[in-house]
């Protein structure tokens, strides 16, 4: 099979899914909502204050469209820190650039930024230079003259993660807590229905990050030869990392911005997608957009009502799943070319 | 004047932090050509400085002084992708955490010929194709890299450099890990591409022997300096020889004519 329909035919699979896991997702809920009722929302045929169109048209479906979005972005950041760092571990999370993202957050929300379209930017604009300094820093501790070793670079990760993670603390201590409203609860990592215009601003700064990723992932694979091999082959090394680094951290700081820090989605989604159609990113970095829509959705669903009426955190879902996953990993799960 | 590539006089050094790692030799004044056609040879001593002149020429490193000319033009002023058209290097190992197949590698050999691509064409499928017969590796295709033989990987990154379609063909230390016999398939290989092809060749080595046999002229570097160009006759001669690596050798002459070089070991075991 060419690698053309490989990815057509994977694409069609996983949007497949994808739509599966959304029917699952706007049927079932604490509401104990009737299929017929939720189906008579969704085809506009319920009256615009009942129960159903509420629940139906105003929570579920804007969550669902939240959580497909969060978790496509993350996916394809994970590929991203893995094409970039060469290695297979690496993820937002992981390197601490999600934390990094969420010490830009908590900064805005003490400057009393609220949820309106050009607040959400703001917000948006300060997780993305959260995340940015988290990931220039990790480069930076983990770079030596020959390459990043695997180790290093994880610890690095864990310690800007903890850093990042202590500066939160001291500025939600320092700060008058009233202020910092629901802040603990959306360090969870939580899909909450996002509004209309912030929905939108989410979905092009998504896919801004998304078409980065993209453009370049030919170009990534040639960097997992080395940085060196690479340029032989006629690569613009430091332009590609440069352009790879910023969509990666836009990708990871805009999820942060709009439902918190959510883990291990870039290193779950991307890792089962090399097991199916192997390690070209051309093929992993769209699929990888479905697959982790699929994924978190299917997370946030089982979050919901796992625990009805009351909810978990997906992230507590994405960190359940992703620890013991990180591990097998680790322990040096072979990897193979489809 | 029909120098492929050309060097003038370059002069480099690593910078302070990297000569405490280890990198301590700098070049002075280097200067050479390699002809189009031909098979051009360095070699010389541990650490002269032979791979650090390979990564000048494709630009991994910039000289400090001095000027690289590929076919007239400076390879400064060539886009990464334009030079490696004309360049193609099949290094040493490397290390690859993915798991990439040799149809997958080879193919990673098109990209200069269409870097703004997102897949490769049918064309850049056929020209792979045609370099993985020309290597033998054509039954690799969907094999792993990490399941190869050391023969086979060096084969697999020829076929790489082979679908680059480059006018110039590096090699680095190119039968470092080969058994005999691999050794000498490689060379005949590299052999029948000069000259069926008319591809040029510049190889380092520290393999003096092959490198004899290969090259049409030789390079001796000694401490980032140019010691002698010329035949192997000319380049491998005893005097010189001993003076640069430091020890006492023999230079015979071998079935086909070239001159070989052994380390004199005195008779005084008793």
């Amino acid at each position: 099979m060419t690698d053309r329909r490989r990815l057509a035919f994977a694409l069609m699979a996983l949007t497949m899914l994808l739509l599966l896991v959304a029917v699952a997702a706007l049927f079932v809920g604490s509401a104990g909502l009737s299929p017929r009722a939720v189906a008579r929302a969704l085809a506009g045929r319920a009256e615009r204050e009942s129960v159903e169109a509420i629940v139906t048209l105003g929570l579920r479906l804007p969550r669902v469209l939240v959580a497909v979005l969060a978790g496509g972005a993350l996916a394809v950041a994970g590929v991203a820190f893995q094409g970039l760092t060469r290695n297979p571990l690496a993820e937002p999370s992981v390197l601490g650039v999600t934390s990094g993202a969420a010490f830009g957050v908590v900064l805005a929300q003490i400057l009393g930024l609220g949820a309106g379209v050009a607040d959400a930017l703001a917000v948006a604009a300060f997780a993305f230079g959260g995340a940015l300094l988290a990931a220039v820093s990790v480069y930076l501790i983990a770079a030596s003259p020959g390459g990043l070793a695997v180790q290093t670079l994880l610890l690095a990760g864990v310690i800007v993660g903890i850093f990042f993670s202590s500066a939160i603390t001291v500025v939600i201590s320092i700060v008058d807590f009233n202020r910092l409203g629901g802040v603990i609860h959306w360090l969870l990592g939580n899909l909450a229905p996002v509004p209309a215009g912030s929905l939108a601003v989410f979905a092009v700064l998504a896919a801004a990050g998304f078409m980065l990723v993209l453009r370049s992932a030919r170009q990534l694979n040639l960097l997992a030869l080395g940085e060196e091999a690479a340029r032989q082959l006629g690569v613009d090394a430091e332009r590609l990392k440069r352009r790879v680094f910023l969509a990666a951290a836009l990708l990871t700081g805009t999820v942060v911005a709009f439902t918190g820090p959510i883990g291990f989605v870039g290193l779950i989604v991307p890792h089962v997608l090399r097991g199916l159609i192997g390690q070209d990113n051309r093929l992993l970095v769209p699929t990888a957009l479905v697959g982790g829509g699929v994924f978190l959705l299917a997370a946030d669903t089982l979050a919901r009502n796992i625990v009805a009426p009351a909810e978990l955190s997906v992230g507590v879902i994405t960190a359940f799943c992703g620890a013991p996953f990180f591990i097998w990993v680790l322990r040096g799960r072979p990897l193979r070319p489809a | 004047m029909s120098a492929l590539l050309a060097l003038h006089d370059v002069g480099f050094a690593y910078p302070q932090r990297e000569r405490q790692r280890g990198r301590r030799f700098s070049f002075d004044a280097v200067s050479f050509a390699v002809e189009a056609g031909e098979v051009f040879g360095i070699i010389g001593p541990n650490s002269a400085g032979k791979t650090s002149l390979l990564r000048l020429l494709t630009r991994v490193l910039t000289p400090a002084r001095g000027e690289i000319l590929l076919d007239g033009r400076p390879v400064g002023t060539l886009a990464p992708w334009e030079l490696a058209r004309e360049v193609a290097v099949v290094p040493q190992e490397a290390p690859r955490p993915f798991p990439f197949s040799v149809e997958q590698l080879v193919m990673m050999g098109r990209f200069p010929h269409g870097p703004g691509r997102f897949f490769e064409t049918a064309e850049d499928t056929a020209v792979a194709r045609e370099a993985m017969a020309a290597t033998d590796t054509l039954t690799l295709a969907a094999l792993p890299l990490e399941e190869l033989s050391g023969g086979e990987r060096q084969r697999a990154m020829l076929a790489r450099a082979l679908a680059q379609q480059p006018r110039l063909l590096v090699l680095d230390e190119p039968t470092s890990h080969l058994d005999l016999r691999y050794q000498a398939e490689t060379a005949e290989l590299l052999r029948r591409l000069n000259r069926e092809r008319g591809v040029t060749i510049l190889l380092v080595s520290h393999d003096l022997n092959l490198a004899a046999e290969l090259c049409d002229r030789l390079l001796l570097l000694h401490q980032g300096r140019v010691a002698r160009v010329g035949t192997p006759g000319e380049v491998l001669e005893q005097s010189l020889l001993e003076r640069v690596f430091e020890c006492r050798v023999v230079v015979d002459k071998t079935v086909s004519g070239r001159p070989s070089v052994q380390l004199a070991f005195t008779a005084e075991r008793r």
